[in-house]
């Protein structure tokens, strides 16, 4: 293999021992070294970190992940695990001096349990697949984020994922009943159990959105839940984003848990009309987007008792789905929101932050007065009903200076954030994105801590390291860098 | 309501501790002391570290002290016609809300609607090296870190002393109704089971001594709209039946026999190990009085899946938790000493070296 840029600036060349004994344990397409062959695996949905691994693995056993594993943890190799690599936040970017190790293969349904509303499934087994193995039996998967169609469980239970209908039915930690995962030691372990509980410590809950930091997840059994009978959502428009906020609140006030509860601010709606001609009032400032679940009985209750409330927080308007056809459409407008602003500006940068909602007015006038000093356009897409905040920020990497200046813009939303009780991240976890963030959201101390929660399990720190979780001299550094605002007095230091 | 913030007391009472080397055995209202096996140790009161920190209704969420007590906790929810949906017992009258997480347990509506660790956003707490940390949030979603607060439920205290715990919080239901149907324990698990694949407000499901309760929470219109599709007898009082089920106050649970708590998949048919059952959880939680020796008991549970707690009675200086596998046992007690290097929480209160 011809030693790439990278290879030569951190100053090894590719491992020999190493590729000489993968050699011998996998079959020849499961191992991948050459430049080109590597290049679909440099980076994951946040396409900006770019990087080759210095080999790739597509096992297909769990017996040859336990190999690998127990080959890197002897020669000290660091491994980075990926599913389907549509994370937004760069947690499978590949490490140079690394193995990238893609669970690509393992995409088998082991098996469906209806009786006891489970299923057990391979790490790469896409999430949207799930629910349509088991639709027959009146059941269904229910974290949703938008990109189900593309995603692994796997990869969902790393991210501990949500998505539109995270207020109602969890997040992934919620829907999970145990894993099987191998530690860099390459020892198999099960976590959890098929029942309700299981004896010792929660590290169910540990695993969720660990990021891959922990251990590999080479098997997930998941909790089912009954399709409900009916699902109808409305549309309400606001000539004021504030009134929107006002009407979520009022909804929860009322004592109504919707199962999809979205706000998209005027530009999102723009865009998102002309992508996906959903009829969303393009002269709206604000739309919200409330999805109500459960038996026919109960849905027609709900759905006369939010429109009157969202009629009464000042909407202008109220429409409820005439038909099926009509609500995929609301929610296909909502779903390509993202598509649709990359239509309208070259490049977007996707913010992650929660706040507790009803900081919502301070932090959206906030992020329109920044959006002013730098000079780029915000479009807010929000998950109202648990204070999921996703401003899309608007640029052009083509300009000169304008990547920096959007991520600098987004560190302060995201600290934002921090500042009025939230957290940096919702959904899209940390990876190499929000590493510095991080160091707003925890005290040194705290982060010692997981730092010892990491050792427990990889001694070694040999599992997507680098990630996640930053080391102090990494903050150290990043609080020098505030001090001379944003400008990087290192700048040959690995910044991610 | 009393308001007291004495994080500052403990942790200097947890650095002596540290200092000396001497065990602290963590102590709220004292009503749970009877799980787990027995741990010795200088008592950490935290029952005055108490009252709740912030609760606004319209954000669903909840921050109380640890030493507030539950009961407290559930007024100030029910004002706003809000509740803690994972309902839990409190086994006895001075029940802590860090007691509650720590244990981790959850009632009737568990398998229905989630338990304590679900509902858990964020904790306070000092760990094994005297300092205060937080983790998690006030937010419903959140992924910053790993999950440290969601593990420190059902922990019983053995990795960090619990200050202050956020938990997301629910609508009580418009209403509810309980019925009661004759029939035998294999016909009451099959419907238990078809349960889960009905789109039903269902929020308990219980089964004993030849009598299926069910009880219906929701919108009025949900709750009516089912009954007809369930029939059945209505319960006069099914309050105080889900509160002594709860609480194990129902005759059931005053035999003075030795009581294990078996977990298992719903669906598994009735269990062939001499003693009298009570079904909960949908079937998922089995409470069993038996005689039989603990060994024969866990062998067969496990057989199906399954695992078991010594709950009450019988003898509490050996494992009251089923085991675990020897490697995840090894990872427990490295996570023990990354919280708790000096092993003074509650030492041996789950599993003896831990």
């Amino acid at each position: 293999m011809p030693a790439s840029e990278q290879e030569m600036s951190c100053g090894r060349g590719p491992h020999e021992d190493l590729i000489r004994s993968l050699k011998q344990m996998l079959p020849p397409e499961s191992l991948l070294t050459d430049a080109e062959d590597m290049r679909p695996f440099e980076c994951d949905g946040l396409s900006v970190y770019r990087r080759l691994p210095m080999v790739v693995v597509l096992p297909d056993t769990v017996d040859q992940i336990q190999s690998i594993l127990r080959l890197c943890h002897t020669l000290q190799v660091p491994v980075v695990a990926r599913g389907a690599g549509t994370g937004l936040s760069g947690g499978a970017l590949p490490l140079s001096n690394g193995v990238l190790l893609s669970l690509a293969k393992f995409k088998r349904i082991l098996n469906i349990d209806p009786e006891n509303a489970m299923a057990t499934l391979q790490p790469g087994v896409r999430n949207l697949a799930i629910s349509d193995a088991v639709a027959k039996y009146g059941l269904y998967y229910a974290p949703d984020p938008s990109s189900q169609i593309a995603c692994t469980i796997g990869g969902n239970v790393a991210e501990n994922s949500g998505g539109v209908h995270c207020l109602k039915y969890g997040l992934t930690v919620h829907n999970i009943l145990m894993l099987k995962v191998v530690t860099m030691e390459g020892e198999l372990l099960t976590i959890g159990a098929e029942t309700l509980d299981a004896p010792g410590y929660d590290l169910l809950a540990l695993m969720s959105g660990s990021e891959g930091m922990l251990a590999v997840i080479v098997e997930v059994t998941v909790k089912l839940l009954p399709r409900p009978e009916r699902a109808q959502v409305l549309l309400a428009a606001f000539d004021d984003v504030y009134k929107a906020g006002e009407g979520v609140g009022a909804v929860i006030a009322a004592g109504i848990i919707p199962a999809g509860l979205e706000m998209m601010d005027k530009l999102a709606i723009q865009a998102a009309e002309d992508f996906a001609h959903a009829g969303y009032p393009r002269d709206a400032e604000a739309i919200l987007l409330c999805e109500l679940d459960g038996t026919n009985a109960e849905v027609s209750e709900h759905i006369l008792a939010v429109r009157k409330i969202l009629q009464q927080s000042g909407a202008t308007e109220v429409r409820t789905a005439a038909s099926e056809a009509e609500r995929q459409l609301f929610w296909k407008g909502r779903k390509s929101a993202f598509p649709a602003v990359g239509r309208i500006s070259p490049d977007y940068y996707c913010m992650d932050g929660t706040i507790p909602r009803r900081q919502l007015p301070r932090v959206l006038r906030q992020i329109s007065l920044w959006a002013e000093e730098y000079g780029l356009p915000v479009a807010n897409v929000f998950h109202a009903g648990d204070g999921n905040l996703h401003p899309l920020i608007l640029f052009d990497a083509n300009r000169d200076g304008e990547l920096a200046r959007t991520e600098e813009f987004g560190q302060r939303i995201l600290e934002l954030c921090v500042e009025v009780g939230g957290s940096i991240t919702g959904e899209h976890g940390v990876g190499v994105e929000k590493i510095n963030q991080m160091c707003t959201q925890f005290k040194a101390d705290e982060l010692e801590q997981f730092h010892s929660v990491k050792s427990a399990f990889d001694p070694d720190w040999l599992l997507n390291p680098g990630k996640a979780v930053p080391t102090l001299q990494r903050c150290a550094e990043f609080g020098a860098m505030h001090v001379h605002h944003g400008q990087l007095p290192h700048p040959e230091l690995e910044r991610f | 309501m009393l308001h007291c913030d004495i994080s500052a007391t403990l942790q200097q009472q947890v650095r002596r501790a540290i200092e000396c080397g001497v065990p602290l055995r963590i102590e709220g209202g004292n009503s749970k002391s009877f799980l787990g096996r027995e741990t010795h140790g200088e008592i950490l009161d935290v029952s005055a570290h108490r009252g709740i920190v912030e609760y606004d209704p319209r954000e669903l969420v909840l921050t109380a002290r640890s030493g507030t007590p539950l009961r407290e906790v559930e007024t100030a929810l029910a004002e706003a016609g809000q509740m803690l949906a994972f309902e839990p017992p409190h086994f006895g009258d001075h029940a802590t809300l860090g007691g509650t997480i720590a244990c981790g347990l959850s009632g009737p509506r568990r398998p229905f609607c989630g338990s304590a660790r679900d509902f858990v956003l964020g904790c306070k707490l000092i760990n094994g090296k005297g300092e205060i940390l937080r983790f998690g949030g006030q937010v419903i979603k959140n992924v910053a870190g790993y999950d440290v607060s969601r593990l420190m439920v059902g922990a019983y205290g053995t990795l960090g002393v619990l200050l202050e715990i956020s938990l997301k919080v629910l609508p009580r239901p418009a209403a509810s109704l309980t019925i009661v149907q004759e029939c035998a324990t294999a016909e009451a698990i099959g419907k238990m089971s078809r349960l889960l694949s009905q789109s039903m407000p269902v929020d308990g499901a219980c089964y004993h001594a030849g009598h299926f309760y069910l009880r219906l929470s929701g919108s009025e219109q949900a709750v009516q709209h089912s009954y007809a599709h369930w029939g059945g007898e209505v319960m006069a009082n099914p309050e105080s039946f889900w509160h002594d089920l709860r609480e194990h106050l129902l005759p059931f649970f005053g035999s003075g026999k030795p009581l294990y708590r078996v977990s298992v998949k719903p669906a598994i048919p009735p269990l062939e190990i001499s003693g009298e059952w009570l079904l909960d959880w949908g079937g998922a939680q089995r409470w069993l009085l038996s005689d039989e020796p603990v060994a024969s008991i866990r062998e067969r549970v496990e057989g199906s899946g399954g695992h078991v707690t010594q709950f009450r009675g019988g003898d509490r200086d050996n494992d009251r938790f089923q085991q675990l596998a020897a490697p995840l046992l090894v990872l427990h007690q490295r996570l023990k000493s990354s919280f708790d290097p000096c092993r003074i929480f509650n030492p041996g209160r789950i599993y003896e070296s831990l």
